[in-house]
């Protein structure tokens, strides 16, 4: 199957045709025509290489009552994605190269965008020893990144021997900040509302003093690091400290904490709660400005879909996570497109290039040029539209944006030249 | 007034007014009565819904219930459906196709009775959710506080010991604030939360210093197990800095009263001597908490005018 995409502007600049054929993309000019290829009107509608995610939860296997790898993977494809990260903590944990290959081929099956599974750094997530990383790595799966989000890897001595074990497998070890004895029955943001509200507090200082530690590790060894959800204008400076220094760090900030605060939790509504929590009007402002920088590197959704028995409930029992896949880039849009902070270039560079980079996935992240991979999506930028969780791709319903209206649709989304959306609309 | 009584900002000071006032005149209509009972509320029913245990609570609401003529169910976690698994909503729902015009919630999660309310077309009132709200608590301490000094407006009140984890702490703060007291939270930094700075009260560390200018001193309860959490070195440290005692009582202005909304710890926060003192006002609290609970449940199921 070829497509003619005609008159889309790619990365928002001057309109052109796409042509795809044969899984790349064979021309980019003006007039283009082709043969038998299907036509796909683009007038008005901006071109970007197709997303990437480093932080989904697809829940397969395990809680396949939230979430699939072929539901998650749809609803992906409907946010743009042509690749997603699955992280390990399913039941069992993918901590075996037979987990993480299982959760591989669920997505290959499902055909929607590339699942590429996350291992977990310790054995069933439980931070004692190392998982067999380099099973993982080996296996068809082709692991690169290793995670036992969630959970953090707070044994220092551990985490330094994970940083440095990885280094021969071109890994990266993605840690969830969060020293639990700081955090323990944490509920949301320590501050003015969580006093006020009878909360306990999830204090920034938890997340910082990690991140603080984790960056001079890596530095100390020589290794990769990513710092998963970065809520806090404190984590920001510390990760502008260390990439100063040369310490080769990168870190993602999800599309929740660049728009929401902890006002949302006035409402005891648990749909808004999150690990870590929704912080401060200061928090965003610096997270935004930490993304356009630079200083954070990729927006992740960490896409956390829950059943309805575990969100409807008073907020302490509730389970922390909220959705993003088919939101994510209408919040990038709200939040710095539209805002002057980034250019398309920009988003195509923090959600694409970038995190394709750092999860070393070669046929994801490329330019928008002939002889490349055909990854890409089609966005209309105007229309606006209220969500409704109801219409979403995903099984579970618990969207923090609810009722709220975004910026931009996605038309279309081709996974190498497939289209996997056309007219908005899942094609399989 | 609102439908609820969720927290303490559900009540502007015209609202809180007339909760107190309505309170004076129930007290006032059953005074010197033999049959204490009124028969405002009668047909209608009124749910107790308690997850935790809180004895004096769950009386003093079903009591308040009572005197008002409502029928009256109580419902209490333990051995209930609820030991089986189900959810709060599934409870609120059942309660609620069972026709029940209120529910009075108390519960161990903060927020617990705000989720019940978006749930049910009833009222619901607050009876304390973990370590959010009490506001009735809150309400029947106002009213004594009156009852006993004759106003509130300007009236220096010192609220010790364990705020961070307090509900009642946090409902009097807001509710003695729109009532215009001065209030002024003495705990050791421990037992106060991060973000207390946007409170409307004063805080300090040093209850000595805090005394001599206090007009009503609220001895809160303080659990002896914080100490294995290092909120304090030991019950003893905590008693000798921060425990109300007959050397410290001495130190109050002669009308100044002590306050504990009970269950207390004699010997930690107060020393049996100043609980016992003509300054102590914990059993009229008590009273208190019929008459004001009485006054809300026909507020929000009766009808806004005086009694």
């Amino acid at each position: 199957m070829s497509y003619l995409i005609k008159g889309a502007r790619p990365y928002g600049e001057d309109a052109a045709d796409i042509l795809v054929e044969d899984g790349r993309i064979a021309a980019v000019g003006e007039s283009l025509s082709a043969a038998g290829a299907e036509v796909v009107d683009g007038a008005g509608l901006v071109a970007l290489p197709g997303l990437v995610d480093l932080h989904t939860h697809l829940r397969e296997p395990g809680r396949e009552d939230a979430e699939t790898v072929e539901t998650g993977s749809r609803a992906a494809a409907l946010g743009g994605y042509t690749a997603v990260h699955a992280m390990a903590n399913t039941d069992p944990v993918a901590d075996t190269a037979g987990v993480v290959e299982q959760v591989w081929r669920l997505g290959r099956d499902a055909g929607l965008v590339d699942v590429v599974p996350v291992g977990a750094v310790t054995v069933g997530l439980r931070g004692e020893r190392l998982a067999e990383l380099g099973a993982m790595a080996d296996s068809a799966a082709r692991v690169r990144v290793f995670s036992d989000d969630g959970h953090c890897v707070s044994d220092p001595a551990l985490m330094r021997r994970a940083l440095e074990y990885v280094k021969a497998l071109d890994g990266v070890v993605a840690q969830h900040a969060e020293e639990p004895r700081l955090t323990a029955g944490a509920q949301m943001h320590e501050g003015d509302r969580s006093a006020r509200l009878g909360l306990t507090g999830w204090p920034a200082a938890a997340e910082e003093a990690i991140i603080a530690r984790d960056v001079l590790l890596a530095g100390h060894v020589g290794a990769r690091l990513h710092v998963c959800h970065v809520s806090t204008s404190g984590s920001v400076e510390i990760l502008r400290w260390a990439k100063g220094r040369g310490v080769q760090v990168t870190a993602e900030v999800t599309p929740h904490h660049l728009l929401l605060t902890d006002e949302c939790a006035e409402s005891y509504d648990p749909v808004f709660k999150v690990n870590p929590p929704l912080r401060t009007d200061a928090d965003v402002e610096a997270l935004r400005v930490g993304l356009a920088e630079g200083v954070i590197d990729a927006v992740a959704t960490d896409h956390a879909p829950h059943a309805v028995e575990d969100k409807e409930t008073e907020w302490a029992s509730a389970r922390p996570g909220m959705l993003g896949l088919e939101q994510a880039l209408s919040v990038v849009v709200a939040t710095m497109v539209e805002t002057g902070l980034l250019d398309w270039r920009g988003v195509a560079d923090r959600m694409s290039a970038r995190p394709a980079a750092i999860g070393r996935l070669d046929g994801h992240g490329r330019r928008l040029a002939p002889g490349e991979p055909a990854n890409l999506l089609l966005l209309d930028p105007g229309t606006r539209a209220a969500v409704d969780p109801a219409a979403l791709a995903s099984r579970s319903r618990n969207s923090p944006y609810a009722g709220r209206e975004l910026p931009g649709r996605v038309v279309a989304t081709f996974l190498r030249g497939e289209a996997t959306v056309l007219d908005g609309k899942a094609t399989r | 007034m609102k439908r609820h009584l969720l927290e303490s900002a559900d009540l502007d000071r015209a609202d809180a007014t007339l909760v107190l006032d309505t309170a004076a005149q129930i007290d006032a209509a059953l005074a010197g009565r033999e049959v204490k009972k009124l028969p405002t509320l009668r047909g209608r029913t009124v749910v107790n819904l308690f997850f935790e245990d809180s004895t004096r609570t769950r009386i003093s609401f079903e009591l308040a219930a009572k005197r008002l003529s409502a029928d009256v169910i109580n419902f209490s976690a333990k051995g209930s459906s609820v030991s089986k698994g189900e959810s709060l909503k599934d409870t609120a729902l059942t309660l609620e196709a069972m026709g029940s015009d209120a529910i009075v919630v108390r519960h161990h999660a903060s927020g617990a009775p705000h989720r019940l309310a978006t749930w049910v077309r009833g009222s619901v009132v607050n009876a304390g959710d973990g370590t959010h709200e009490h506001p009735t608590q809150a309400l029947l301490d106002a009213y004594t506080i009156r009852q006993r000094l004759g106003r509130l407006e300007g009236v220096r009140v010192a609220i010790v010991g364990d705020v961070l984890h307090s509900r009642v702490a946090r409902s009097n703060v807001r509710l003695l604030a729109t009532l215009g007291a001065e209030v002024t939270l003495v705990a050791p930094p421990t037992l106060l939360p991060v973000g207390v700075g946007s409170w409307p009260a004063e805080v300090s560390y040093d209850l000595d210093a805090v005394l001599p200018k206090a007009d009503v001193v609220m001895m809160l309860r303080v659990q002896a197990e914080r100490m294995n959490a290092s909120f304090f070195p030991s019950a003893r440290e905590y008693s000798r800095r921060y425990g109300l005692d007959a050397r410290r009582m001495g130190a109050l202005g002669d009308e100044a009263i002590v306050m504990h909304p009970g269950p207390m710890n004699r010997g930690m926060e107060i020393a049996a001597e100043v609980a016992d003192s003509v300054r102590s006002t914990i059993v009229e609290q008590v009273g208190n908490g019929v008459s004001v609970r009485m006054a809300v449940l026909y507020l929000l199921l009766g009808g806004n005018e005086p009694a």
